[in-house]
Formats: structure tokens, C-alpha cells, sequence
């Protein structure tokens, strides 16, 4: 079957790349982009490891049909920080000890920047409700909590 | 003032950087130029005869290179027990053969049976159902008591029955304790079941095999916690590739909790793949795949006897286990029921006279082997419940019972043939008592009454033994390994140390851990140290991480393997000040010689050491790289006190943990952060168990809980805030740094707290509710109040 190309926006950059037909979001920008960063955890949209945003909103990339970014601006944990200058929330998940395996920790990441863009000081309980499709084995969530508050909190008194 | 490096620091970790990026390097990331990809054809049937399998319409689909069945694998071994029991007739137990694919039965849902290497990885799936299979059905057996009965389908038909051994432990101590309990004053008696657990990493298993028809070399790449003992495993045993020929290397690896120790067909077949097909070989594990393929954990079937005297003393102990080995024999499947399970028995008190029974058991499920606490976590919940019961059936306060019974004299010899080296349990119960606020629980229950809540209290202790050991000892035991741990330390010439060791880090923060240890050694900044592990090609042979070992025996290596570079440079400094080496001292990174101000820097020696010119090379050579080996003489004893609060909803059933405390004794701490951050994954991991996890089979083998839709792991929304202290230090006495081991403690500490609270919340109610089976779902709590 012919591939299908898909022009896009991947973090900021214009891209144009070629898709299978039928394949994923998440295999695409892992073997066709090279960006590593979203990860396979369950491939059924149950585990929140492979989350991006796509025009600003969260999406599953293993749940999404590659070809259906068209024209659309995917952004991922790579693009988080600027160079070698981390994003804020990425400094809070170090200070708090919210990566252990690392594995979830680009999907979580994901999450967290979307909460905080659409809702700069969430409280607890969005917080929580925020994360609550991105499943952690390591971490028991209070770090990832405490981190995602702590840069909302730094905001918010800014 | 909290130190700011060095041991008993919490420095931001250094692994952070990359894994906060997403440029980690895990297994799925590594694609190599050419690689193909394979699909394993599973059994989805848990017990059948292969009477066809007929590759070659497969083989003839696009892209295919080459279908692959168990006749491709006469050959070769199979993947290998490295642990023999024997039983309590001194026989040997029944070892099965595991072929890498099913060669003539099937004996689990997810048994490989064929395996396509294809150009890519939707051809691979596509030529799988391709395969002309014919599978005659045969009875499975799931329960295991069902499997043990006469005439019961043999999974294994070349074996006498479903029993892998009956242990006794300790036998001669049998008639004894029997003679002990039928004279009891009290007995509780309590039956229980601890689930099936799947461990369920992030991370699914990846393996990436690689093979140079140039120079012969294979490697692989895989999802270990131990990649020497998969390369030991899988190139002794099952592919005859000798060490010299193999590299395996497990990168970063996304979480393992146990199920990344075991050698597994697919690694195997990959590395014997990329041979075949010459061309690298990639799988990757799907989800669904990793609930049928990777060992699962726990799953025992336990009665437990406590008997106590008059004044509520123990005085004896008795158990009687099943223990589900699965379809086949996992790597150290057999150790988990026995030597780490029945050795802990004892726990934290001095019962006298004990007595654990054990039968193995196989079935037609997936293997089960070590799971986060491993033996351990079974041996605590089955005590610590009991011990809740009897406080019940006796009208005394649980808490005084425990520290009525706990043992407060070290070292203490157990009649379960270990011997705690130290401890305080009071201590860390007086702990508990504090940060849980244990006084404030009545008005805390009133105020829960008042909103038509019941609250419950659960307190419960634990004792882990971690770091098993010592290797001749493991190896009376059955272990066909030695349980030892390595370190080189390579000093540059410009003084900065790169330290390889055998341990491996899946998300424990080794990187950062251990070059506090030796720059507190040194007196030289972290900075300075780089630590490399999970590649044999570059790191001594050493056993990996499990068991709560990496500190307490990797990082006892990397102590003496330093000590050993400090002792060499104190010479060359006592050469380059000329004077005596016995008046060297090292501090600050600095030698100077005793009573004088001479000195030198640590980078003057280590550049000496490389440079030598003025360097007294007769008597030492140049250089500064050592290797130590490690092996404990004694297994460590972490040990503290758990309280869990929660409220029961009456009307639905539901279970709120309200509060969580964790008093933990692990000996001296190098990294609190760290420490901190692996009680709270074994917190979350054993409230998981207690309360929503749990591996289902029909009675037809089949796999009901094959995905996260339908296994409940813990979300952010189950878990409560976590109160843990592990201020309470008793240093272990036989290892350097006086530590014990951390990794484990709260998936053994926590499920019994829950439970106890749980049972205590529906007393509290007037319920006559004893016990309940984990996980303590709505449904299974408003049935036993309402039954």
C-alpha cells in the first residue's frame, strides 16, 4: 500500500514524513521521526506512557492514526525543554524525586505541562485527576503531586 | 543542617537529566542498521497436544525471512532452573524441561509455539496467522489443590504428578511443634490466600539480539536487572555460546520489580535468531503479551497455626503452603516458597518452635517467580494476620501482643535457621505510634461515625531478609549461583574515578547513589565519580539487583574495591613526600603525611600513577584501577512498623486508605531521597495488592486479566499521602557501610496493615468479619458484612 505523507508541526518544527497506512501515532514518531521520548506501555490507550498534546490537547499517540496529523501541532516530552535549559516543571520533577525508572515520566510530563498551560494553579484534586491516566509503577504519584503543585504554586505567586 | 554530599546527602539525581528529556536509552529505543522483527505465535489454549504446525504459508508471505518452531530448538537447551529444592525426604524436586518454543505440548496461555522474523513488524504479525496450527485440547489444571488429586491432568506427562516438591522446614522440628500446639493453651488458625500478582513494569520486556558473522560475536540487548546472569544462563545452557563470544546489555530499563531477573525464551530466541537469519533480531513485548509471558508472583494457598500459653506467649507456629509454580520452572521459582519465605517465619518474634510446610505446585498458568519482596511479603501477611486474630480472639491490644512476643536481644538465632544480626523493633513501633498519631485514631473514628463511616486501625510489623548470602551457603540451599557482587574502580589520570559494577539500576538511582559513597571515601566531589553498569562487556561479572541488594552487597564491593585503590595511592604519596607510608592520611582529597604539613593532591597521585616518572616502580605498578568481590556473610535484616487507617464505606463496600505510616529500620541510609522514594513504590505496590490488584484464570486456563482494562493498577487517585521516618537505625554489622536494604519493605509491610484495618473497621461495626482475601474490592468487603 502506498504511504501516506503527513505534513505537521513536531515541536515546534515543520515536518514532513511518510506514514504506513494504519500505523499509529506513537510508531510513527518513535521509527519515522526518531523521537524516542513517547513510549510504548500498553498500546491500548490504558497507561498514559505514550501521551502528546495535539493542537494543546492531550492525546494517546498509540490511540491516534498518524495520518490524522495533518497540518496539526504535535508536541512531545523532546520538546519540553529549551535545549539544554530544562523546563520548569521538568527542574520541579528533578527536586522532588518524581522520575525513578523514568519509563511514564515523558507521558507524565505531557500531562502535567498541559494541566498547567490550560489551568496555571490547579488544585490537589485536579492535579490528581490530571495524572490519573498515566499509570506510575515506581513512584506511588505523591513526588510526581508534589512537583506538578510546587510549579503551579511558583506561578502562581509570580 | 542535612548534609549537602556525600553519604547521608539526597543530591537531584544525575539520571534525571535524560529520563526528564526522553533521551533515556532503553531497549525499544536501540534499533540497529538491517534489523528484522519477530512475532511469537502464542498458545491460546492454557493445555494442548501440537499435532500440526505447518509454517509453510507463513513462510511464503511477504517480507518473511524464516518461520521458526520447536524443531528448530532440538538442538539446543532449555531455559534453565537456577534454583533445586530438595524436599522433605531429601529428594531432589521434579525440574521439567522448557523448551524456548513448545515442542509437542502446550502448556499455558502464552506458551510460544512458532516464532516469524519478517522485514517488518506488521508482516511478522500478519504471517503469524498464517500458520496452520492444530491443537488436540487437553483438561487443564488451574487450582491447585484440584492439581494434586489422583488422576489429575499432568501438566508435564514425564513427570509422576503436578508436585514440583513437598518442603518441610524445619523437619526435624515437626513433631515438635505438633506435640506444641496440641498442648496449647490458644490456637488461632487462620486461612488465607495470597493472589497472583502480575509485577507489571512500565516498561514491557524488549530483546534485541545481534550477530557478527565476521568475528562470531553475539550480543544481545535486553530488558534485565542482571545481565551477566542471563548471559551465564542463556549462553551455558541453552545456546552453548561461551562468555567470550556473548555481550548482553541491559541499558536503561524501565522498572523490573522482580519479573526483568529471569532468563526468558525470547531472549533466547532473538540471540539465536540473529544467527540464523543473519540479520539483528528485535521483539517487543506487547502488553497483552507481557501478562502471558512475564513470571508472575506470589500466588499461595496458606493455613496458618499460631499457638500461645496462658499469658499469651508464642510457642508455636505452624504453616501449611501451596505455592503455584505455573507451567514451567522460572529461573528461581523454587527459592521463593522455601528459603525466602519459610526462613522468615519467625518474623519479629521469639516463637520458639516453628514449622512450615510447603508444596509446589504445577498448573497450567504462567510461570511464578521472585515479585517485588519475593517469599517475603507472603511469610509477613500470613503472620502478621494471624497475630491480628489472635489479639481479637484473646481481648488484648495487638500492638501489645507484638511487643509482648518481639525478639529484643541480638544477635538472635531463629529455629527457622537464620540469625539476626540487629534490631529494635520497640523502637521503630514507638515510631510508628508517632507519625501515625496512633493516639488520635478514637476521636479520628468518631468523627468518621459521624459522617457513616466505619475507620479501622491496622498495624502490623515486618522483618526482611535482604542481600541473600553468603554463596557457599545459597549454594547448600540448592542455588546454582553464587550470590556475590563486584566492583572495578578505574581512577583517571587526572583523578576522576569510573566505577563498574554488577549491580544494575532499573529506577533505584545507582548513578547517584553510589558516588556518594566514595566521595565520602575520598573527600573528592560526586562529580568526579561516573558509574557504568548493565553491559558484561564493560562491567566485572557480577549478579545484578534484586532482593533489596545493590547497597548492601554492590555497594559493599565498591567499598572494598576503593579501599583497595586508597591503600595503593597512600603508597605512592608516601613516595612522593618521602615519607613512611603508615603516616599517610587521606582527607579532603588530600594526603599529607601525619604531624607535618606536607601534602599532596588526590589528582598528583592519581597522575603519578600514570605518569611515573618519579614513581618507585620496582616496588609498585603504575596504574590505579582495582576489583573487588563481595560476598555477605550474613543475609541483612531490615525491619519496622506499618499502621494503615481506612475508612469502609457500609454502603458500597469501598475501602479509603485515610492513612498510611511506615517506621522502617534499613541500618545506616546513604541517599534518604532515595530511600524515601522506594518505601512510597512499595507502598503503592502492596496497597495495590491489598486492594485492587489480582491475576485471574477461568477453570479452563483461560486468562482473564490480560490487560489494564481489566488488572486494576494503582492510579493516582488510589493511593493515600504517605507518612515514612527511617530514623530508626540498628547498622548492620557485617557488611562496611551498615546497611540493609530498602527496595522491598513497603510491599511487605503494607498488605497486612490494610487487611487488619480493614477487619478492625467491620468489627468496630459489630460485623463478625475475621478475614477477607485480597484484593479487598467493594464486592468482596460489602459481601463480608452483609453475608
Amino acid at each position: 500500500m502506498a504511504k501516506i505523507p503527513v505534513t505537521f508541526t513536531h515541536n515546534g518544527t515543520d515536518r514532513a514524513a511518510f506514514a504506513d497506512p494504519g500505523q499509529n501515532l506513537l510508531e510513527f514518531l518513535r521509527r519515522g521521526l526518531g523521537d524516542l521520548s513517547p513510549k510504548y506501555g500498553c498500546g491500548q490507550g490504558a497507561c498514559g506512557a505514550c501521551t502528546v498534546t495535539i493542537d494543546g490537547q492531550t492525546q494517546l499517540a498509540c490511540l491516534v492514526l498518524a495520518e490524522t496529523v495533518q497540518g496539526r501541532d504535535v508536541r512531545t516530552a523532546a520538546g519540553l525543554a529549551d535545549g539544554a535549559t530544562l523546563d520548569p516543571l521538568q527542574e520541579a520533577f528533578m527536586d522532588h524525586f518524581a522520575a525513578q525508572c523514568g519509563y511514564c515520566t515523558p507521558g507524565m510530563l505531557v500531562s502535567a505541562r498541559a494541566l498547567l498551560d490550560t489551568n496555571p494553579t490547579p488544585t490537589r484534586e485536579e492535579v490528581i485527576e490530571a495524572i490519573s491516566g498515566n499509570l506510575c509503577r515506581c513512584t506511588g504519584y505523591e513526588p510526581i503531586i508534589e512537583a506538578i503543585l510546587s510549579v503551579a504554586g511558583r506561578r502562581a505567586t509570580a | 543542617m542535612p548534609k549537602d554530599h556525600g553519604i547521608g546527602a539526597s543530591p537531584k539525581r544525575r539520571e534525571d537529566v535524560r529520563f526528564l528529556s526522553g533521551t533515556g536509552n532503553y531497549t525499544d529505543d536501540i534499533n540497529l542498521n538491517g534489523q528484522a522483527y519477530v512475532h511469537f505465535l502464542r498458545s491460546d489454549v492454557a493445555h494442548g497436544r501440537l499435532t500440526k504446525v505447518d509454517t509453510a504459508a507463513a513462510a511464503a508471505m511477504p517480507g518473511v525471512l524464516r518461520v521458526f518452531t520447536g524443531a528448530d530448538f532440538e538442538g539446543v537447551g532449555g531455559l534453565p532452573c537456577g534454583w533445586q529444592v530438595t524436599d522433605r525426604h531429601g529428594q531432589p524436586m521434579q525440574e521439567p524441561g522448557h523448551p524456548v518454543l513448545a515442542q509437542g505440548k502446550v502448556r499455558h496461555v502464552g506458551d510460544p509455539i512458532a516464532a516469524v522474523v519478517a522485514e517488518t513488524y506488521e508482516q511478522a504479525r500478519d504471517a503469524a496467522e498464517a500458520i496452520e496450527l492444530d491443537i488436540e485440547e487437553l483438561p487443564a489444571v488451574v487450582d491447585m489443590k484440584a492439581a494434586l488429586q489422583d488422576g489429575a491432568p499432568k501438566v508435564h506427562d514425564d513427570l509422576e504428578s503436578n508436585l514440583c516438591y513437598d518442603w518441610g522446614f524445619v523437619e526435624e522440628n515437626r513433631e515438635a511443634v505438633d506435640a506444641a500446639i496440641k498442648g496449647a493453651a490458644h490456637v488461632t488458625t487462620l486461612e488465607l490466600v495470597n493472589q497472583r500478582m502480575v509485577a507489571n513494569p512500565m516498561e514491557p520486556r524488549v530483546a534485541v539480539g545481534d550477530y557478527n558473522r565476521g568475528t562470531g560475536d553475539h550480543t544481545l540487548y535486553t530488558t534485565s536487572q542482571n545481565p551477566h546472569v542471563i548471559r551465564l544462563l542463556m549462553g551455558a545452557f541453552v545456546l552453548g555460546i561461551p562468555e567470550h563470544k556473548l555481550r548482553v546489555v541491559a541499558p536503561d530499563v524501565g522498572g523490573g520489580f522482580g519479573t526483568k531477573i529471569f532468563h526468558y525464551a525470547e531472549e533466547a530466541f532473538c540471540t539465536f535468531a540473529a544467527k540464523a537469519v543473519n540479520r539483528p533480531v528485535k521483539w517487543t513485548s506487547s502488553r497483552s503479551e507481557a501478562f502471558m509471558s512475564d513470571a508472575h508472583g506470589r500466588d499461595h494457598v496458606t493455613k496458618i497455626e499460631l499457638a500461645l500459653d496462658k499469658d499469651n506467649n508464642f510457642v508455636a507456629l505452624r504453616t501449611d503452603t501451596h505455592a503455584n509454580m505455573g507451567a514451567y520452572l522460572s529461573t528461581f521459582a523454587p527459592s521463593v516458597p522455601t528459603w525466602l519465605h519459610g526462613t522468615l517465619m519467625a518474623g519479629n518474634y521469639k516463637t520458639p518452635l516453628i514449622y512450615v510446610n510447603v508444596k509446589a505446585v504445577f498448573t497450567n498458568t504462567v510461570p511464578v517467580d521472585a515479585y517485588r519482596g519475593a517469599g517475603r511479603p507472603e511469610a509477613t501477611f500470613q503472620l502478621e494476620r494471624v497475630i491480628d486474630k489472635a489479639a481479637r480472639e484473646l481481648g488484648v491490644d495487638p500492638i501489645a501482643l507484638r511487643r509482648q512476643n518481639f525478639i529484643t536481644e541480638f544477635p538472635y538465632a531463629t529455629p527457622v535457621a537464620v540469625e539476626y544480626d540487629t534490631g529494635d523493633y520497640n523502637a521503630t513501633m514507638d515510631k510508628l505510634i508517632e507519625i501515625g498519631d496512633l493516639d488520635g485514631f478514637a476521636a479520628r473514628r468518631k468523627e468518621s461515625e459521624a459522617r457513616g463511616k466505619l475507620r479501622g486501625l491496622g498495624v502490623n510489623c515486618y522483618i526482611e531478609a535482604c542481600g541473600i548470602a553468603p554463596s557457599n551457603l545459597v549454594g547448600q540451599l540448592g542455588a546454582r549461583a553464587g550470590l556475590y557482587e563486584s566492583a572495578t574502580v578505574r581512577v583517571n589520570a587526572t583523578g576522576g574515578l569510573v566505577v563498574m559494577t554488577g549491580s544494575h539500576s532499573h529506577g533505584q538511582g545507582h548513578e547517584t547513589a553510589f558516588p556518594q559513597v566514595i566521595a565520602e571515601m575520598i573527600g573528592i566531589d560526586e562529580s568526579m565519580v561516573e558509574i557504568v553498569h548493565g553491559d558484561t562487556a564493560n562491567t566485572p561479572m557480577g549478579m545484578g539487583t534484586y532482593g533489596s541488594r545493590s547497597l548492601a552487597v554492590g555497594g559493599s564491593a565498591i567499598v572494598r574495591a576503593t579501599e583497595k585503590i586508597i591503600n595503593k595511592a597512600k603508597r605512592i604519596a608516601a613516595h612522593l613526600m618521602e615519607a613512611s607510608e603508615s603516616d599517610i592520611e587521606l582527607k579532603d582529597g588530600a594526603f599529607s603525611v601525619a604531624g607535618t604539613d606536607k601534602s599532596v593532591a588526590w589528582g598528583d597521585v592519581t597522575l603519578a600513577a600514570y605518569v611515573p616518572h618519579n614513581y618507585p616502580l620496582e616496588d609498585i605498578e603504575p596504574g590505579l584501577e582495582e576489583t573487588a568481590f563481595y560476598d555477605p556473610s550474613n543475609f541483612t535484616y531490615p525491619s519496622g512498623a506499618y499502621a494503615c487507617e481506612v475508612e469502609v464505606d457500609p454502603e458500597t463496600g469501598r475501602v479509603t486508605i485515610e492513612r498510611m505510616s511506615a517506621a522502617d529500620d534499613f541500618g545506616n541510609v546513604v541517599n534518604p531521597m532515595i530511600v524515601s522514594g522506594q518505601v512510597h513504590g512499595g507502598l503503592a505496590q502492596g496497597i495495590g495488592q491489598a486492594l485492587l490488584e489480582g491475576c485471574v484464570y477461568d477453570e479452563n486456563g483461560q486468562l482473564l486479566s490480560a490487560s489494564y482494562m481489566d488488572y486494576a493498577m494503582p492510579r493516582a487517585d488510589d493511593l493515600p499521602m504517605f507518612t515514612v521516618d527511617h530514623s530508626c537505625v540498628t547498622p548492620c554489622t557485617h557488611n562496611p557501610l551498615g546497611v540493609k536494604g530498602c527496595g522491598e519493605a513497603g510491599a511487605i509491610g503494607s498488605p497486612p496493615s490494610v487487611v487488619n484495618a480493614v477487619v478492625d473497621a467491620l468489627q468496630s461495626a459489630g460485623r463478625d468479619v475475621t478475614h477477607i482475601d485480597m484484593p479487598l474490592s467493594p464486592a468482596r468487603v460489602w459481601a463480608a458484612m452483609n453475608g
